[in-house]
């Protein structure tokens, strides 16, 4: 057998090779594929990993009779980061949550919250229940806590999906809509339509790039997050895998689309963008889409990226199959279809 | 001789602009064919027609015997192109391009031998991004030979080089014509026109404006040398009529362009009669008469566009 492909793959196979070549030869387009979505999990893990230390809440005990007792008491719950303060003072310290509490030195405990705050009602009752034990009140009950941290439940989790789907997001956009602007300006797609080229090897070529990069920078985020994040890949791989390829395969078609006429890469830049940061905001990347009232949803869901991410994340943290995910995928995969084949109607080589 | 090209009342629009107004042109087989004129007389607009790539709005267009309309890929693997100004892919090297472009033909040259013609070899595996403009425009030109054209269209080929490169891409393309290739060459340097094309069409606002060998245009001239000068006051129609030997005379900007049989007999002639008139001498000078001086002749304004 010979080692060079058949004649008639053979302008196909080069195309997709100069794809590959120009792609990995461009430092900055590796980074934002491969580097910046790393370091963004990566920082963004460790920022929300809540960890087993969480920080201690700072309250405040005022002065009275009792002010130096309950300062004792209340500092052997490693949780709590207690001071001795002034009314006044103490007042002051809630403008900016320096503290969350502050309890009376009086004998009746006496207790200042901002009501608004998170943590507020918790520690209230977990400061008064140190108080009343140490008086001498007994449990009714013997208590006993375990703590669970469930893989597929932490915010990592969370984000590891999202970060994949945005990663699929931006790379199809700017790979195919940003490339073939870029060509069109420099006439490279002129010089190519005047070639006995078959014009379908060309578009082919990009998106048989597409998914070999696909693949890499899937594979990157989760040789990532797997092994440091200890993130759980719960589900189907079949289904991630067929999610991923219509999830690229659709967001290739709307970047066609917005490249399918325009000659300047500032206009095209502006249009995808157009189309992207709506998604980065309300698809559920960094935050749950569900935040947003339930007026905003009908928009929401059928968004692209918000089907990728929610499809992603049935997958990966709650062990989703194929037919859990079908829907996403066939919607994906059509939007591609329509996407691509008005994409193609509208090409402009010239 | 068979023809290459047969176009019949050309004329193309854009909008209301009219870029090509009925052309007529034949080029035979083997030809070097030079469409000269100045920056939007039509040049590219009627060379990319002719290349498939637009469609004309009226007229007929026959190119190696065939219409573009049906047999586009046909044609397609028989013409080899260089666009204006094109630059392929910055991260690849000059011979991945010249592999890519030989894959889109069924026949064709080996893409080393290629790179041998136009003087490539040793840039081969050189970034196209790396290279300089006249390497380029090599890379180009070895991208339309690569599929071993039956013609060659190169447009503006030099525009944009600095001179040396300018020289060194001629030899290349002048070795390239010697072989007897067909070629249509668009350019708005005169000299590039006389020392590739075997005959030149002069184009100006979408028109033919004269067709002919290089040295027949000149010899419309009538005269073999041109006289150019400046003076001040200026002269006028009437105060130069009847210097001898001069054949035609034709006033571009402040100055006069004399075109004469004898440079050496003139010059004296034209001193005497600035002095008879009080007029003193502000610039002169004397070259070998060339097509831009045919063009000067026939538009009364200079190929660069300063008129």
């Amino acid at each position: 057998m010979s080692p060079t492909p058949p004649r008639i793959w053979k302008p196909l196979w080069e195309l997709v090779l100069a794809r590959l070549r120009e792609f990995f030869r461009e430092p900055t387009a590796i980074f934002w594929t491969y580097g910046f979505p790393t370091v963004l999990a990566l920082a963004l893990g460790i920022a929300f990993s809540g960890g087993t230390d969480p920080k201690a809440i700072p309250i405040a005990v005022l002065d009275g009779p009792r002010q130096a007792a309950r300062v004792e008491t209340l500092r052997q719950d490693p949780g709590l980061s207690v001071v001795s303060l002034r009314e006044d003072e103490a007042r002051r310290r809630f403008e900016g949550a320096k503290i969350v509490l502050a309890v009376s030195g009086d004998d009746e405990a006496r207790y200042l919250f901002d009501p608004t705050h998170p943590e507020a009602d918790a520690t209230r009752r977990r400061v008064d229940d140190l108080l009343q034990r140490a008086a001498g009140r007994q449990d009714a009950i013997a208590t006993r806590s375990d703590l669970v941290q469930a893989p597929g439940s932490r915010y990592i989790d969370f984000l590891v999906p999202g970060l994949i789907g945005m990663n699929i997001m931006s790379s199809s956009m700017w790979g195919i809509g940003y490339a073939l602007v870029e060509a069109r300006k420099r006439k490279l797609l002129k010089r190519l339509a005047a070639t006995p080229m078959k014009r379908s090897h060309f578009l082919g070529s990009f998106l048989i790039a597409r998914m070999v990069f696909l693949a890499t920078e899937v594979a990157a985020i989760l040789a990532f997050a797997v092994p440091v994040f200890d993130v759980r890949f719960q589900g189907s791989i079949l289904a991630a895998a067929l999610l991923c390829v219509a999830g690229a395969v659709a967001f290739a078609g709307l970047g066609l689309l917005a490249s399918s006429r325009t000659t300047s890469t500032e206009t095209v830049s502006g249009l995808m963008n157009l189309i992207m940061l709506p998604m980065f905001v309300l698809s559920g990347v960094f935050f749950s889409a569900s935040h947003f009232p339930d007026w905003m949803q009908a928009f929401i869901r059928p968004l692209p990226l918000t089907m990728l991410n929610d499809g992603l994340r049935a997958v990966i943290n709650e062990g989703a199959g194929v037919g859990d995910v079908a829907l996403p995928i066939v919607a994906l995969a059509g939007g591609a279809l329509v996407t691509l084949a008005v994409g193609l109607r509208w090409f402009k080589w010239t | 001789m068979p023809l290459a090209i047969e176009v019949r009342g050309l004329i193309h629009k854009y909008g209301d602009v009219t870029a090509v107004n009925g052309i007529d042109l034949d080029v035979a087989e083997g030809e070097c064919f030079g469409l000269l004129g100045p920056n939007g007389a039509g040049k590219t607009t009627t060379v990319e027609i002719l290349e498939g790539l637009l469609e004309p709005t009226a007229g007929l267009v026959r190119v190696l015997g065939q219409a573009w309309n049906g047999n586009a890929n046909a044609l397609r693997q028989r013409l080899g192109i260089a666009l204006q100004e094109t630059t392929l892919a910055d991260r690849l090297t000059v011979r991945e391009i010249v592999v890519l472009f030989r894959s889109f033909h069924e026949r064709g040259v080996a893409p080393d031998a290629v790179l041998a013609t136009v003087g490539l070899v040793d840039k081969k595996d050189e970034w196209v991004m790396k290279l300089s403009g006249g390497q380029k425009q090599r890379l180009a030109i070895a991208c339309a030979l690569v599929g071993d054209p039956d013609l060659l269209f190169l447009d503006e080929p030099t525009t944009g080089l600095d001179p040396q490169a300018r020289r060194d891409l001629w030899e290349v393309v002048g070795n390239v014509v010697r072989r007897g290739k067909t070629c249509v060459l668009t350019t708005h340097y005169m000299e590039e026109a006389e020392r590739l094309c075997n005959r030149v069409a002069i184009v100006d606002k979408g028109k033919i404006i004269a067709l002919g060998t290089p040295s027949e245009l000149i010899g419309r001239l009538g005269g073999s040398q041109v006289l150019e000068f400046g003076s001040t006051p200026e002269m006028t129609a009437t105060t130069l009529e009847g210097l001898p030997g001069v054949r035609e005379a034709r006033q571009v900007l402040d100055r006069w362009r004399l075109t004469v049989d004898a440079a050496h007999e003139a010059v004296p002639a034209l001193l005497e009669r600035l002095g008879q008139n009080g007029a003193q001498l502000t610039a002169l000078s004397t070259h070998q008469a060339s097509l831009d001086d045919v063009f000067v002749l026939l538009t009364g304004r200079t190929l660069r566009g300063d008129a």
